[in-house]
């Protein structure tokens, strides 16, 4: 069922130039450069106040950049609106959850599926279920959202995201707080999605979840990218150790 | 990952059906009033069912949009001013009400251009605003005669019997028509776009939710559903004074309808219309009092059953007649444990 891989995997999927952010003086994001192939799963790290959040905030469309463009699958979709961006391909968790409330789990996983992906009735309900499931949610497709806790919001998110049928898959923190089980749930589950073809861009402050599936570290400090590449090499680049305060990987 | 065939989507219950077929039932019943009532009972419920389309709308605004307007009465006043025009013109005066539903619809679109860009109380007082600035407008019309007013001298043409037949007809007709509408409108995906918009805007748009388009079905369905009420309360009154159309209490009998009988749950609008009618019915000669009881109701459902009755049934004994939602059956219970062992878990990895 999963879609023909005929893109060539050496294409970007994203290409970001010369992006710059900017909140009156405060200066969130200054000229990052950035493109990633769609079989790649980029993990981000950085400090409090890095931008990192701000940075998927603007490639998905939530805000937009101050100057410099973004191109998604050969498109300039710099001026396109969130939603339209979500429905080419482009989605994104929230750090902090954002459920509809008055809705059941199960609804909101559908209106994701049926406005983001874009799916016929069957079809997405076959898609939320299948979110659902993937996400350790189908249980609780009753339940209305707010009355979960915060570990199934944040798995709600998830599960949302995906109804959506992503190309690029953007996560920010959805690791936070849980146990060794649950992580290595969690871990299981993101690399099903790269099976499934999904480019991932990942946010994650406990870097050693995010090192178990990122083939690609970025490390964010004050706005820039200050190292990128191979994970254990970058762990090690001495602005990466600084921007820590001497803190590790370990 | 195998499919269970007992997994499936409900949309409809077997007493969802039952509703839909009682609520039938009761409409043909009602459809049949003007060969038995007499034309006082005729038009009590000709203003029932206006009181509906008030409350059912206004629900659709506030209680599925999370557009919570106080300036229907913009609607309402532009549906009975535009009826009067229309009449004048030489259209037929019952075709002449529809029709003004219709082109006040079509006015709204505009309006909602730049009022969808206010949010919660902003939005909130702008159509306050916005009534306000209809009312003046529609006061420089020398047919109208500033607050001296009009009449639907039309109506004449029909003897007193026939006229509130008609009137009774056209509201109940023009009643079911929204609630259908509605009905359809919220069960389809527009109807959990809204809602998803109503408890998180950004979000809705991050997972392609066309935020703007959506708001504005709902909004142009609630101006039309105003105007109409409009229009017809034109009908039943046949005086047309601007500042009876245009007044706020319009929007504080919708809050209220709306509130009491339960805030975005399709049966809790039509009980809180039906509940606003009964008290009016008992207690509207009561003068000042009437207004202070009304209020006080109000408050006291805001604050201790903020859910409304029906919102209130609805958790309590899961009373769902005329359900919107979707339901999952075939959830086997506990499903997770510790361990996942039943192949539902996405970490096992044999197959």
């Amino acid at each position: 069922m999963d879609q023909s891989v005929s893109e060539a995997k050496g294409q970007p999927i994203i290409t970001v130039t010369g992006l710059q952010k900017r909140f009156r003086a405060l200066v969130v994001l200054d000229q990052i450069d950035f493109s990633m192939r769609a079989d790649e799963a980029v993990g981000i790290v950085g400090p409090n106040g890095a931008g990192k959040t701000t940075f998927l905030s603007v490639l998905v469309g939530a805000h937009p950049p101050t100057s410099g463009t973004i191109n998604f699958l050969g498109e300039d979709v710099t001026d396109v609106p969130a939603s339209e961006r979500c429905r080419r391909g482009i989605v994104r968790t929230h750090q902090i959850p954002r459920p509809f409330g008055g809705m059941t789990v199960f609804e909101n996983v559908f209106v994701a599926a049926a406005n983001g992906g874009n799916f016929a009735r069957e079809e997405g309900y076959e898609r939320a279920l299948d979110s659902l499931r993937l996400c350790g949610m189908f249980h609780l497709a009753n339940r209305r959202a707010e009355t979960l806790g915060l570990l199934d919001r944040k798995r709600l998110e998830l599960a949302r995201a995906l109804a959506t049928n992503p190309k690029l898959l953007l996560l920010d923190e959805i690791g936070g707080g849980l146990t060794d089980g649950e992580a290595n749930e969690l871990v299981a589950t993101i690399r099903e999605l790269r099976r499934r073809n999904i480019a991932i861009v990942w946010i994650e402050h406990i870097v050693h979840i995010l090192l178990e599936v990122a083939d690609r570290l970025i490390c964010m400090d004050q706005g820039r990218i200050i190292a990128d590449g191979d994970p254990a090499m970058v762990m090690k680049t001495p602005a990466v150790v600084e921007a820590y305060l001497g803190g590790s990987a370990e | 990952m195998s499919q269970d065939p007992a997994i499936r989507v409900e949309r409809w219950t077997p007493l969802s059906r039952i509703s839909i077929l009682g609520a039938a039932i009761v409409l043909a019943i009602l459809a049949t009033g003007p060969l038995f009532f007499d034309n006082n009972a005729i038009d009590k419920l000709t203003t029932l069912f206006i009181y509906v389309i008030l409350a059912v709308t206004w629900n659709a605004l506030a209680g599925y949009g999370g557009l919570v307007s106080v300036g229907q009465q913009a609607f309402f006043g532009l549906g009975a001013y535009a009826a009067v025009r229309l009449a004048d013109a030489g259209v037929n005066v019952y075709a002449s009400l529809i029709l003004a539903a219709v082109i006040i619809a079509a006015v709204s679109l505009p309006i909602s251009s730049f009022m969808l860009r206010l949010k919660g109380g902003e939005f909130a007082i702008g159509m306050w605003v916005v009534a306000e600035l209809c009312h003046l407008l529609v006061n420089l019309d020398s047919l109208v005669q500033g607050e001296t007013g009009t009449s639907l001298i039309a109506l004449n043409a029909y003897e007193a019997d026939t006229r509130h037949a008609l009137n009774y007809w056209v509201a109940l007709g023009s009643m079911t028509v929204i609630l259908v509408i509605l009905f359809v409108l919220l069960r389809s995906r527009i109807g959990s776009a809204i809602q998803a918009i109503r408890d998180n805007e950004e979000a809705a748009a991050a997972l392609g939710v066309r935020v703007m388009g959506t708001k504005r079905i709902i909004f142009v369905f609630a101006a039309f559903g105003a105007a109409l009420a409009g229009a017809l309360w034109l009908a039943t009154a046949i005086t047309f004074q601007p500042k009876t159309y245009f007044g706020v209490q319009w929007t504080a009998y919708m809050i209220f309808m709306v509130l009491v009988g339960g805030l975005g749950t399709f049966e809790g609008a039509i009980l809180g219309a039906l509940i606003f009618f009964l008290i009016e019915a008992w207690f509207g000669a009561s003068g000042v009092w009437y207004l202070v009881g009304l209020g006080a109701t109000a408050l006291i459902f805001s604050l201790f059953v903020p859910r409304g009755i029906w919102g209130w049934l609805e958790r309590r004994y899961g009373l769902n007649l005329l359900p919107l939602g979707y339901r999952i059956l075939g959830i086997r219970p506990a499903a997770r444990t510790a361990i996942p062992n039943d192949g539902a878990a996405p970490s096992a990895g044999t197959s």
